[in-house]
């Protein structure tokens, strides 16, 4: 069967607690077992083949121009933690059952630790290292939902925000990484990247991938100093501690690091960073743990520990120590986990988990008491378990490696103390539980747990044991096949052997063991000296790191943000200039080679209005009516410089759009204050002056060096296509209601919703209403002058004919419905000035937001007809047709296109123009009668 | 005739950001208004300027001036309208609601002047 449903059942398998919850929680967590077992078992059915040493590979395309994909690849390494995942997942669904107590929502739990699991399988199967990364970080959003599970504890909302800081920080760096490793390769496919592993390594951004990748891989399996994370997880649910925090999240790291392994191994750098930081942590894990009080939390450390030991395996410099890297990780996922159940199980039935309290449990639960105390044992490296085969592996590879050159030595001494320590803890784990006198003050008194909460522990101890006994037989072919995807190629030879006769590493592991017994039985000395150092809790510093960055955020933030919109503008401007300082220097010459007109009188007699104009608004702009005149005749010199530059169409709708703007202008001006106070400060001036002058010298400076530099354009295509394509001579027209078509569709549809926009403005605005001019002189009450009323009256048929035939001409001459609209709208505001709202209330009966409606209907409904003939939206279509009188002439699609920008344009402008000066008329009488 | 363009540009903008960066609304829009003429130039120009080439296909043409910035330009032309009228009457509706025309719709205490004075 395919392997995407291999994740895809899991994420399927999500749901199914939440509805499932209401039948019982035997029969919920049953339910839920089903979807995770079947993925198990398509796993399963594809492992004969992968065991042989095939890779299977399955994908589902997405956007496969950017090379993205869904895309799945099932090899040793893969089928090694798929099983981990899957197969522990299934125990701890049937632990929870019995674990969580009647008060705990079982439904979200399992919800949630089938999303986890969801998340893990997907990155181990990933074979597109963007989506493996996309997992990746579900993992680390599962996990904080399950750390918080029991979030009415301050405890477990600290750890678990402390875990998703940590492991999300990491993420993003191994978002980077990944990005740069996909840069380099050009692809994102595990495959390819897999294939350039030389390229990779000899490119200059190696070191930076490398720094990147780990550090993802180090926040994620706690490796040190990223550690401190990992204990304070331990506020989780004890099932989630054994899945996510022992078995297979915090492998998630590890598995990353085996995953590149043979993209990112075999340098200096990477036996450097990965050995030390392993040795490291696993010297700080295997110390600490000793000292733990808390029975998880003596396991935490412990695995922190073990995740330094396979950290410091993938480091070393020898083929073998990956593979017994890959030993050790199954190793110590399969008694860990059951350590962690059988810590579960402990503090469940006594409702305490202090070592200080828990003593002598042997006579109440000795099978509980056997089982851990395989396990134990297997953690400590007691032969006969599977923890001693990869121990002695780890010990002999520590005496074979040379990763520091001539300290190598040094490795095998501190990986003989962390055994030390190891067998000490383990020891304590034993010794203290379990015999050590009578309990204390235990809340409960612990009885053996229910039949079936047992039976995960007993079969992972029965995995130990048979690890231990037969390796070869239960796991040999598995590891070889994983250890093949590992390393690429041939893996070296190795032995299973439970006997490898006297030899040094066995040395190592008994001086470890008798080191061990000479700790724990003198530990209370040891007590004693660690109890000199001050406890520092790392969840304190953590939060007052958060709160100091927090603080640090806020007051940049208010520095930036302090509510000044001229402080926001200048910072803006001033950074703009900062932006471009750089490539304007680099820009060597102004003018460039094209040949430049020679200015003439006209155009300098214009140069020289505009620039008055503009001057003289900047001086009298706190005289408002005044800089709203001098603005306009800049307006007209700019739409007179179009007409000049052969821009007829631009030239006629800035023309237009000038009248309209200093209308609505004026009528706003009307409710505004006439003059603007002396504010601004003269320094203030001077330095506002100077930022404007800066950025007005450089948009000038690139003007004329754009203009005075050859181009090449894309209009020629336009040109020479503009006649036969969209059948029109005018080339700006056919562009925007053929070519374009569709960007003058967007356009016209925010045109639109600017009007509506500004008619819910203007709705209940409620405004002071001036009776008078600043000076007190009230208004004319000549409201409606009786020559403008007739003259404009008569106008009227006259201006609405000469925008039907701009309309009608713009596709073959200057015009269109952009100018035609704006020209019908001009008209029709002339009769409001000259008649007032009511005079044209009567007479036009237009309802401005439906002809808005209406243009943008036509203007889409004009794209989708293409659709009638099988064509793509806005194709369009145009033909010449004879009619007797009228003689030739041109239908064509994008004219009704056109008509709905016209009516748009129209239906936009009149519903600012015309509500707006409603407000004159509609409150005034109100406001007379509040005045009497 | 590229210079003064080009002048004319940069001091359109020069004003048009200085009269932004005023502490009223109306002012600002005024700028807003001028700094769109300036945006509307710079595109224009992006095409080159044409003397006498033509703007509509005919058979006697030599040249014709570049199409694409000018239809560019005629809707930014109409958007910038849009945008004008949305932001005078949010100036307005400013004023409505908060009783001053003032951008940051508070008007400034007035300390600006007092630390000066104390350091004369």
């Amino acid at each position: 069967m395919n392997l995407i449903w291999v994740p895809l059942l899991p994420l399927l398998g999500t749901l199914v607690p939440l509805f499932s919850e209401r039948f019982g929680r035997t029969a919920c967590a049953w339910m839920t077992a089903i979807l995770p077992a079947a993925a198990l078992f398509i796993v399963l059915n594809h492992a004969p083949d992968i065991l042989s040493g095939q890779t299977h590979f399955s994908s589902l395309p997405w956007i496969p121009a950017l090379g993205l994909e869904l895309s799945f690849r099932l090899d040793g390494l893969g089928l090694l933690f798929s099983l981990l995942i899957l197969g522990i997942g299934l125990l701890i669904i049937l632990y929870a059952r019995y674990y969580l107590s009647s008060k705990d929502s079982m439904g979200r739990f399992y919800s949630y630790l089938i999303l986890f699991m969801t998340a893990m399988v997907g990155i181990v199967l990933s074979n597109n290292i963007l989506q493996l990364w996309v997992f990746w970080e579900l993992t680390s959003i599962s996990s904080f939902l399950l750390i918080s599970f029991w979030s009415d504890k301050q405890d477990a909302r600290r750890g678990a925000r402390m875990a998703l800081t940590v492991t999300g920080a990491g993420g993003l760096c191994l978002l980077a990484g990944v990005l740069l490793i996909g840069n380099l390769v050009g692809s994102f496919d595990l495959t390819v990247v897999l294939d350039h592993a030389v390229q990779i390594r000899n490119s200059s951004l190696y070191p930076v991938i490398l720094v990147l990748v780990l550090l993802g891989a180090f926040t994620k399996s706690a490796q040190f100093p990223f550690h401190f994370w990992l204990p304070h997880a331990m506020a989780a649910p004890t099932p989630v501690s054994a899945y996510l925090h022992s078995a297979t999240m915090v492998k998630a790291g590890i598995f990353l690091m085996a995953r590149f392994y043979p993209v990112l191994s075999g340098t200096d750098m990477w036996f450097l960073i990965v050995s030390l930081t392993g040795l490291a942590t696993l010297l700080l894990g295997a110390y600490f743990a000793l000292f733990k009080h808390d029975l998880k939390g003596l396991l935490a450390y412990s695995t922190i520990s073990h995740l330094g030991l396979i950290t410091l395996l993938l480091g070393m410099d020898t083929k073998l120590a990956a593979v017994a890297a890959i030993f050790h990780i199954i190793n110590h996922a399969t008694f860990k986990a059951s350590l962690f159940m059988a810590a579960g199980i402990i503090d469940h039935e006594s409702g305490s988990r202090d070592m200080r309290k828990l003593n002598g449990l042997w006579k109440y639960m000795p099978y509980t008491a056997t089982l851990a105390m395989v396990a134990a044992s297997a953690m400590a490296g007691v032969p006969l378990l599977n923890g001693f085969l990869s121990k002695e592996m780890f010990f002999s590879e520590t005496l074979h490696q040379s990763s520091l050159g001539s300290l190598s030595w040094i490795v095998p001494v501190l990986a003989t103390c962390g055994g030390v320590f190891s067998v000490a803890y383990s020891l304590r784990f034993i010794h203290d539980v379990f015999f050590n006198g009578e309990p204390i003050d235990l809340p409960r008194t612990p009885h053996e747990p229910p039949r079936y909460m047992k039976l995960p522990v007993e079969i992972l101890v029965a995995l130990c044991l048979l690890v231990g006994v037969i390796p070869g037989y239960v796991i040999g072919s598995l590891l070889h096949s994983a250890s093949a995807a590992v390393l690429q190629g041939i893996v070296p030879d190795y032995s299973l052997a439970i006997w490898h006769g006297f030899n040094l590493p066995l040395t190592m592991s008994i001086v470890a063991f008798i080191g061990g017994l000479i700790i724990y039985s003198n530990r209370k000395v040891l007590f004693q000296f660690h109890a000199q150092f001050p406890e520092s809790d790392a969840k304190e510093v953590f939060e007052r790191g958060m709160k100091m960055l927090m603080a640090g955020c806020r007051r940049v933030y208010e520095w930036l943000e302090n509510g000044s919109l001229q402080r926001y503008l200048l910072l803006m401007f001033g950074f703009t200039i900062i932006l471009l300082a750089r490539p304007m220097m680099q820009l060597s010459d102004t003018a460039g080679i094209r040949t430049t007109i020679p200015a003439d009188g006209v155009v300098i007699t214009g140069a020289v209005l505009l620039v008055l104009g503009a001057f003289a608004t900047v001086i009298w702009h706190r005289k408002r009516m005044i800089a709203l005149l001098t603005l306009s005749i800049v307006g007209l010199i700019v739409s007179v410089a179009f007409a000049r530059f052969s821009a007829p169409d631009l030239a006629l709708t800035q023309l237009s759009v000038e009248v309209v703007t200093i209308i609505l202008l004026m009528l706003a001006l009307f409710f505004l204050p006439q003059k603007t106070p002396k504010e601004s400060s003269p320094h203030q001036v001077m330095r506002d002056l100077g930022i404007s002058a800066m950025i007005g010298g450089v948009v000038g400076t690139l003007c004329y060096a754009l203009m005075t530099r050859p181009h090449s354009t894309i209009s020629d295509f336009f040109i020479a296509n503009s006649k036969t394509g969209g059948g029109g001579t005018n080339v700006v027209n056919v562009i925007l209601v053929d070519f374009r078509g569709f960007d003058t569709l967007g356009e016209i549809t925010v045109l639109g919703i600017a009007a509506l926009g500004i008619f819910k403005l203007i709705n209940r605005m409620r405004l002071y209403m001036p009776s008078g001019d600043e000076r007190g002189r009230p208004w004319s009450s000549d409201r409606y002058p009786m020559i403008l009323a007739v003259v404009s009256q008569l106008l009227l048929p006259l201006a609405l004919l000469v925008s039907v035939y701009i309309f009608l001409r713009g596709h073959n001459m200057p015009g269109g419905g952009f100018i035609a609209g704006l020209i019908t709208s001009v008209a029709i505001i002339q009769q409001y000035v000259a008649n007032g709202v009511e005079f044209i209330k009567n007479r036009l009966k237009l309802n401005y937001q439906w002809l808005i409606g209406s243009g943008l209907l036509i203007a889409t409904l004009t794209g989708m007809g293409s659709w009638l003939a099988g064509e793509p939206f806005l194709t369009s279509w145009f033909d010449h047709f004879h009619l007797p009188v009228i003689g030739e002439f041109e239908l064509a699609s994008a004219m009704l296109f056109d008509l709905g920008v016209y009516l748009t344009v129209i239906g936009a402008t009149l519903l600012i123009l015309a509500n707006l000066g409603k407000l004159t008329t509609a409150e005034r009488p109100k406001h007379k009668e509040e005045e009497s | 005739m590229e210079m003064v363009y080009a002048l004319c540009v940069g001091i359109l903008t020069t004003c048009g950001i200085f009269l932004t960066l005023r502490g009223r609304t109306f002012p600002v829009v005024v700028g807003l208004t001028m700094l769109s003429y300036a945006v509307n130039l710079f595109l224009f120009a992006s095409g080159r300027l044409s003397n006498e080439d033509a703007a509509v296909l005919q058979d006697s043409a030599t040249g014709y001036a570049d199409p694409l910035p000018q239809a560019l330009v005629l809707t930014a032309i109409v958007i910038g309208f849009a945008m004008t009228a949305f932001t005078v009457i949010l100036a307005m509706r400013a004023r409505a609601d908060l009783g001053n025309d003032h951008v940051d719709g508070r008007l400034p205490v007035q300390n600006e002047e007092s630390p000066q004075k104390e350091k004369n």
